[in-house]
């Protein structure tokens, strides 16, 4: 019988020959966290006298979240994740760098085949790179980082086929919505969700970590695609190796499979307070905004930025309107401003805050005033999300549509804005 | 082992994500959980944290926890003396961070449960008993790994009292 990319993987790292719903003790390749999670972590694994990571390829920690530090409160949390790095030796990227889920791969620390847990619900971002990776309390990740393997149940796996092209100014954030839209919130609880189809050969690497990075947010355990050129030549252009890479054999057994059109997706948003709340942009035209947010682990890369650039170039926000931005890494900043897409956004009437979580969790960095909407191109759009549960609505979509509602200063299918 | 305690439901009853049980602008800057257990379910209910008492039990509809891997959600949770949740459903990660810091889940429908109720949960058994209605029902067995874990009081006594995993 064929298997799934997530039983071959979990096979491979159990050394059993493992299917669906079986309990594994796995080898886990890497662990992170990030300074919302990581005290609880270096607090277990003192207690358990942890000297070095047992993880195949070690740990890392980043200080992404409350980045540069806002309070007194949090530099105590920053200062203990700074000495426990250093005294135990364990790399951590520091203010300024970025986002985790950028950092992670870029570093090359996840390769296609791997086994990945981190103390970050979105660590199934790796799953753009052949890898099945997954967030997890940081007691858990505690345990793989002391033990280097972990439990885990073989999860059953759905298979989602995206046939057709996308549109003109419809992009992987788009479909990503849609799909959590039919399938809910909860819809692919626990499961492994493995993406196939023209429209997914088609899409660009940075396309597959932003649906791969939504994945939890209908509830997946795991979001692993499949290994092609694209995957080869992202590795290759920044000089890692190809790792062991993992396909889904055609007779594997999946749970369900869902069929999508990409020629039938159009712009999207996902209302308050919840992220499958999906609706076509043009529904909402008049809701006015008074914050727009391009940035995060979702939608935080060049080509995101980019690709607002492209609507905001020569063109001015709108008065109402306070657009945020927040590149995904250091790396990321630097390519925009190298190609002249940080100037176009800055002249557009941007505000760059430091490469990391920016806004998006609410601690700084941007929080929303009482009454007001934000159209973000976060992943969460929950009730007091950024900071202010005072009558605050989050609309989710893609950098297009934040660029396009930034102009209008209300939500805006970027298909109506000229170049 | 059986728990029993005074009900709290919430409104929104489906989907209360981990964001809503300790909020970002506390969980970020303050790791003290007894400090946390203060603004527990904020956003959704301001007087909860005000109201719980040691041994309450939080009844609710189906993927409880999903959102965020913040474990300040369960450790919190359990710092306000919350004993247990009932609900239809939970994600994937919260389900298994609850288990390892020893807060026990108990999956069934909710609908019958009202707020303020007095019900009793035989973790062995899985029966699920209303005091004020006598209503009853059968929970879906808790798994294995997961009774292990919380027999050992967690994830992390369990490693080591055993040095290693032990959980089949």
């Amino acid at each position: 019988m064929g298997k799934t990319i997530a039983e071959k993987v979990l096979s491979s790292h159990s050394e059993l020959d493992c299917s669906a719903g079986e309990i594994v003790i796995a080898s886990v390749d890497f662990c992170m966290s990030q300074d919302g999670t990581s005290t609880m972590m270096i607090r277990e694994l003192e207690s358990l006298g942890f000297k070095s990571p047992k993880t195949t390829n070690g740990m890392t920690m980043v200080i992404d979240h409350n980045s540069p530090c806002p309070s007194v409160d949090v530099a105590k949390i920053h200062t203990r994740m700074r000495d426990f790095a250093r005294a135990n030796s364990i790399p951590l990227f520091d203010v300024g760098e970025g986002i985790c889920h950028q950092l992670v791969p870029e570093s090359g620390k996840v390769l296609p085949g791997d086994l990945v847990v981190g103390a970050d619900s979105h660590t199934c971002t790796y799953g753009a790179l052949n890898a099945c990776s997954t967030g997890l309390g940081s007691t858990d990740v505690a345990a793989a980082a002391f033990t280097g393997k972990l439990w885990f149940k073989v999860p059953d796996t759905y298979s989602v086929i995206v046939n057709g092209k996308m549109p003109r100014r419809v992009g992987a954030k788009d479909l990503m919505l849609s799909v959590i839209g039919s399938v809910t919130a909860d819809g692919a609880t626990y499961k492994s969700v493995e993406f196939s189809g023209e429209a997914i050969d088609a899409s660009s690497m940075d396309g597959r970590f932003t649906m791969a990075n939504m994945a939890v947010e209908m509830g997946a355990k795991f979001c692993p695609f499949a290994f092609d050129s694209k995957t080869a030549s992202w590795l290759s252009a920044r000089g890692l190796g190809k790792g062991a890479n993992v396909s889904c054999d055609p007779d594997a057994i999946c749970e369900k499979k869902y069929d999508f059109d990409a020629s039938d997706i159009v712009p999207k948003v996902a209302k308050p307070h919840a992220v499958d709340n999906v609706v076509d942009a043009s529904t909402l035209k008049g809701t006015k905004i008074q914050q727009a947010f391009l940035g995060t682990c979702t939608n935080g890369r060049y080509s995101d930025l980019e690709a607002a650039a492209r609507i905001l170039k020569g063109k001015h926000i709108n008065a109402g309107v306070r657009l945020i931005v927040a590149p995904a890494s250091r790396a990321v900043l630097v390519e925009a401003i190298d190609g002249g897409v940080y100037a176009a956004l800055l002249k557009a009437g941007a505000t760059f805050v430091a490469p990391g979580c920016g806004p998006c969790v609410g601690t700084h960095a941007g929080i929303p005033g009482d009454g007001e909407n934000v159209i973000s191109t976060a992943n969460r759009n929950f009730k007091g999300r950024m900071g202010n549960n005072k009558d605050v609505g989050i609309y989710l979509a893609s950098p297009e549509t934040v660029a396009a509602s930034s102009l209008t200063g209300e939500i805006t299918d970027p298909r109506e804005v000229k170049e | 082992m059986r728990l029993s305690g005074i009900v709290h439901r919430f409104s929104p009853n489906d989907d209360i994500n981990t964001d809503y049980i300790i909020s970002g602008r506390y969980k970020f800057k303050i790791d003290d959980m007894n400090e946390l257990a203060k603004h527990v379910m904020e956003d959704i209910s301001p007087e909860f944290s005000g109201k719980v008492r040691n041994g309450d039990i939080i009844v609710a509809g189906r993927n409880f926890g999903c959102g965020s891997s913040r474990e300040q959600a369960p450790r919190a949770l359990k710092a306000a003396g919350v004993s247990a949740v009932i609900a239809k459903s939970y994600a994937r990660i919260f389900y298994r961070s609850c288990f390892n810091v020893g807060l026990p889940l108990v999956e069934c429908d909710t609908d019958w449960i009202k707020d303020g109720d007095i019900i009793t949960v035989d973790l062995d058994t899985g029966e699920v008993a209303d005091a004020r209605t006598g209503q009853k029902t059968k929970a879906k067995p808790i798994p294995k790994t997961m009774q292990i874990l919380l027999q050992d009081g967690g994830l992390i006594p369990h490693l080591r009292k055993h040095g290693d995993f032990a959980l089949r």
